[in-house]
Parts: C-alpha cells; structure tokens; sequence
C-alpha cells in the first residue's frame, strides 16, 4: 500500500547521526574557539556561518528535510526565503531611514 | 487518546480499504498511511515557521539594537559565561542526538531503546535548564536584570567587575551604559522564550515516556514521536543562534 506520492518513508539509521552528531560537536568546538580570536569584522560572519551550517546539518539530517516530500521541501524553502525578506526590508528601512544619525 | 478515539469502528471502511486490513491508527479520512505521515509532518512544519517568525522578530530586535547600541551590547554580551554557553550547547546537542535516536528506536519498533532515549533526553533538557539557573542567579546577583534594581557599575566601572575587567572594557558613558538594559531585556526574552520552549519539552517528554513504556509508540504509528523530535530539534537550532548572537560574537570589539 504506497502513498500517493509513490515514495517510500526512509528510516535515518544511527550512523547517520552518529556523524552529524560528531559534525556538530566539532562546529561547536571551531565556533568557540574562533571566537577567541580577534578577527574584527570577520568575527559575526564566521559565527554565524558555522551556526548556519550546524542549523542546516540539523534540519536535514534529525529532522529528516533530506528524505521528506517535495512539498515539505519547498514550505520550509519559502518559510525561510519570506523571514529572510522581512528581515531584509526591515534592516533597509532602518539603516535609510535616519541616515548617519545614528 | 485522540489517536485511537478518531477510530470510527462502525465506519465501513478507510479509503477504500475494509477493516481488517488496515492498520487501526490509519484515520478514515487518508487514502493510506503514508499519506497520513506525510500530512502530519506538513502540518508540523507548518508550526515551525510561524514559531520561525516569532524568533525572527526577536533576532531582527536584537540585530537593529545591537546596531544602534554597539558598545552596549558588547560590554553586555562581556558579562555572560561563555565556559556556561558552550557547555548549555554541547548538552542541547546530545539532547538533539538522543531524540533523533529515539525516533529511530520507534521506528524500528525497540520499546525500551525508544525509553531510555526519551529518559535521557528528559535528563539533558532538565540539565539545559539548570545551567540555564546557574546563568541567571548570577546575573539576578549583580543586578543585570532589567527593572528597578538593574545597576550600571560593571558598565560605568568595568574595573570593579571581574567579568568586565578580564574583557579589558572601558568605562561606558552614563547614557550608553544604559543601553546595556536594553541588551539584557532581550536576553532574558529570547532566553527566557527559548527556556519556555525547553520547559514545554520536557513536559511532553514525560508525558511520551509514560506512553511509550505501555508500547505506544514501537506498534507502527510513530507521529507522534516524530513530530516531537522535529520541535525539539527546531528548539535546539534556536539554541545554536542564540549562542553564535548573545554569547559569540561580540567577545572582541568597541
């Protein structure tokens, strides 16, 4: 008896996060450390980037994003694309609005 | 419970299918199984992204802030624990790990493996929550809890606060010291939410422990617990920018 999407539901095995657990242990452990670093401008940007990246092995790995429909795929897409868009128009508004008073 | 009481055994059949040949948790109104999964982790989905926005108006908060406050923010960031942070993180990783073990013991039907990963998430939220107590005892000590008792010394005289001194902060002018409340009240909101989220966690945890000793997860429906793996995974990623944002970045600067 197949779903109607004609896939079958894959079962993530503990290998699997057994890696990512370890990929995400040693994110942790690079962020921490780069953060004791004095990297000026450089410092946010790597934060976040590991962050993201820890993020990114999290939604696709344990909540299983990788093996889900093309439907959930592309709601979470869009989920994330629309906060990133409010973000950014918030940020415009608020770096044009009083400029150089602030 | 809501799963089994959505069974209508007098109905004549699930899509299409006599009774008897399909499985009792399989709601009338599904085609099959798998569709119903697949429902379910859509609607799940579905929640993330409103809660998505909801942190998303914090982080966008705290980005303009930390902007137009700078100094504060950095001298405010300077007072907490980072050794707390990433020991919180490693903790709420292992918590994330365990979960997702969890949803693979219901999966493959092991009763007490899915048990003991739930106890052992339970104990790593709980843990998360009491580093989390530890953190804000000391900030409730030296009154850098935002209100009526908030004090500006680690701010206007770094050199008599440890934290601030070892930070090598300067003196922060009276209205810029200030802002430091600012940077507090967002902490202890986005925190404080994020704490929340875990304190819901773990309630449900108990609550799916106690079910899941009576086999109710390791007979073929598994929603449930999938569905909670994915909120506990999407607390633990909040986590994971909370830290990078409140504990990380502004350990150099001003």
């Amino acid at each position: 008896m197949s779903g109607q999407n004609g896939h079958a539901h894959t079962i993530v095995g503990p290998g699997v996060y057994v890696a990512i657990l370890f990929a995400l242990l040693a994110g942790t452990a690079l962020t921490v450390w780069a953060s004791f670093i004095d990297l000026g401008f450089w410092n946010p940007i790597i934060a976040l980037a590991i962050a993201t990246t820890k993020a990114v092995l999290v939604v696709l790995f344990f909540m299983h994003v990788k093996y889900s429909t093309k439907l959930t795929k592309l709601t979470i897409f869009s989920g994330i694309f629309m906060f990133l868009v409010l973000i950014s128009m918030t940020l415009a508004d608020y770096i044009s609005r009083a400029w150089g008073s602030w | 419970m809501p799963d089994s009481s959505a069974i209508a055994h007098d109905a004549p059949e699930a899509g299409g299918i006599p009774h008897g040949e399909h499985p009792p948790y399989l709601r009338h109104h599904f085609a099959s199984v798998e569709q119903q999964a697949d429902t379910a982790n859509f609607a799940m989905w579905l929640f993330l992204l409103t809660e998505v926005m909801f942190f998303g108006g914090l982080f966008t908060a705290y980005l303009i802030y930390r902007n137009w406050y700078y100094p504060a923010f950095v001298a405010g960031s300077h007072q907490l624990n980072v050794y707390w942070g990433t020991l919180n993180t490693l903790v709420l990783i292992c918590s994330s790990f365990t979960m997702a073990m969890g949803v693979w013991c219901a999966q493959t039907r092991r009763r007490s493996g899915l048990v003991l990963c739930l106890i052992l998430t339970f104990i790593l939220g709980l843990g998360f929550l009491g580093i989390k107590t530890i953190e804000y005892s000391e900030k409730i000590e030296k009154h850098h809890v935002p209100g009526f008792h908030y004090s500006l010394q680690s701010f206007l005289d770094p050199d008599s606060d440890a934290a601030a001194k070892a930070a090598g902060d300067r003196p922060l002018p009276l209205d810029m010291a200030r802002h430091t409340e600012v940077y507090f009240s967002l902490y202890f909101l986005m925190t404080g939410m994020h704490a929340l989220h875990m304190i819901i966690g773990i309630g449900i945890l108990g609550f799916m422990i106690l079910r899941a000793r009576a086999g109710a997860y390791t007979a073929g429906h598994t929603t449930f617990v999938l569905n909670f793996g994915l909120y506990w995974h999407f607390v633990d990623i909040i986590w994971i920018y909370l830290f990078a944002l409140l504990y990380l970045i502004s350990r150099h600067g001003a």
